[in-house]
């Protein structure tokens, strides 16, 4: 009797508590992210694991079209260059769909990606699929992950997306350097204005 | 003291409109409308010129405006483009879209210190609206383009409450 009540209690707490408490689909820190295969640029399918003696990856949610990713490509490009060579290359990924957002297609990142000299791997999620297992909701958005796949950071590259020689503090290689260097990340979710992910309509 | 700020910011806000200059707030304001001790309702709207779903829900917000215009309601849009295209691109957006809601600049660099402020359920994307009453106890938060029926059907329910 007194387990039943017990029990009966935990479940209207459950019932309560998913009423109460905000979504948070897809990933947090401490998860393990599941790989995933999706076309390069270039043609080629690419997994995580495919891409040869990472130590991590900088998993980044972007985009051609978004002002915010915009103004931080030139700064991802950057990071790949620092990183990459450390073990810690940048996996960009675009999930928009072309039907909502015409200047996202995969010719047009193909484009870019071109333009752009992109030294990183730029993959297209078009089921969107991927977007959905990361619960990215924004262009851009990172998730530092580990050579386990480990999510090891969530959120913003750093704290200033308008003026590049204006930012304080580098969230996001604070967090590759604590990572490298056996440390605990000191922040390990931020947040950043960005884009919603235009998804498909449905 | 805080209810005389606000008050004043409000009047002050007012009489910039009618020229059609776009104030720029710092995150305290924030603060100040979610902790007003006010009747008010207030809608909190985030946007920018160059975010399409945010451009087309704007005519929503205005309708609200003007179909609330005799109650306690407060709709202010919230601008985050570049502070560089404050006066460039937002203010001749506003004049030439003859937006009636306040419209204000976010004058902040540092989302990560200030979205938690508007609701720990944003992730940071726009469009994104709060519908917020503290003296009414009301407070709800959305990540997405919304449409009029469910703006107006958020603020009866705010309204609704003593």
């Amino acid at each position: 009797m007194k387990q039943l009540l017990s029990l009966c209690v935990l479940a209207v707490a459950l019932v309560a508590w998913s009423f109460t408490s905000p979504v948070h689909n897809g990933y947090h820190v401490g998860d393990q992210a599941r790989d995933f295969e999706l076309k390069n640029v270039d043609g080629k399918m690419r997994s995580l694991a495919s891409i040869k003696d990472a130590k991590g990856y900088i998993v980044v949610f972007t985009c051609n079209h978004c002002p915010f990713a915009l103004a931080y490509q030139d700064r991802i490009i950057e990071l790949h260059k620092k990183y990459a060579a450390l073990g810690y290359p940048v996996v960009a990924i675009n999930s928009n769909d072309k039907v909502v957002s015409p200047d996202d297609s995969y010719e047009d990142m193909q484009q870019r990606a071109k333009d752009k000299e992109y030294p990183f791997v730029y993959l297209h999620d078009e089921s969107q699929e991927v977007a959905k297992a990361f619960g990215a909701t924004r262009t851009p958005h990172v998730f530092l992950l580990d050579n386990n796949r480990t999510v090891r950071y969530i959120g913003a590259i750093d704290d200033n997306h308008e003026d590049p020689s204006a930012v304080k503090t580098k969230y996001l290689e604070n967090a590759i350097d604590a990572l490298r260097n056996g440390q605990e990340i000191s922040l390990k979710e931020t947040k950043a204005l960005g884009c919603t992910i235009k998804w498909k309509r449905s | 003291m805080r209810k005389t700020f606000l008050f004043g910011y409000l009047l002050a806000l007012g009489a910039t409109l009618s020229a059609q200059e776009i104030p720029h707030i710092k995150a305290d304001q924030l603060s100040a409308w979610k902790n007003a001790e006010t009747d008010t309702v207030f809608v909190l709207n985030f946007w920018a010129t160059w975010c399409a779903p945010c451009v087309a829900e704007l005519p929503e917000f205005e309708k609200l405006h003007q179909a609330f215009s005799a109650q306690p309601v407060q709709v202010i849009l919230i601008n985050t483009d570049f502070r560089r295209d404050v006066e460039k691109r937002v203010r001749p957006f506003v004049q030439r879209q003859k937006l009636q809601s306040q419209v204000v600049f976010m004058d902040e660099t540092t989302p990560n210190n200030w979205i938690d402020l508007v609701s720990a359920d944003w992730s940071g994307a726009i469009p994104a609206t709060l519908i917020v009453s503290k003296r009414r106890g009301f407070e709800r938060f959305f990540e997405k383009q919304l449409r009029y029926e469910e703006l107006e059907q958020t603020l009866r329910e705010a309204l609704a409450k003593p």
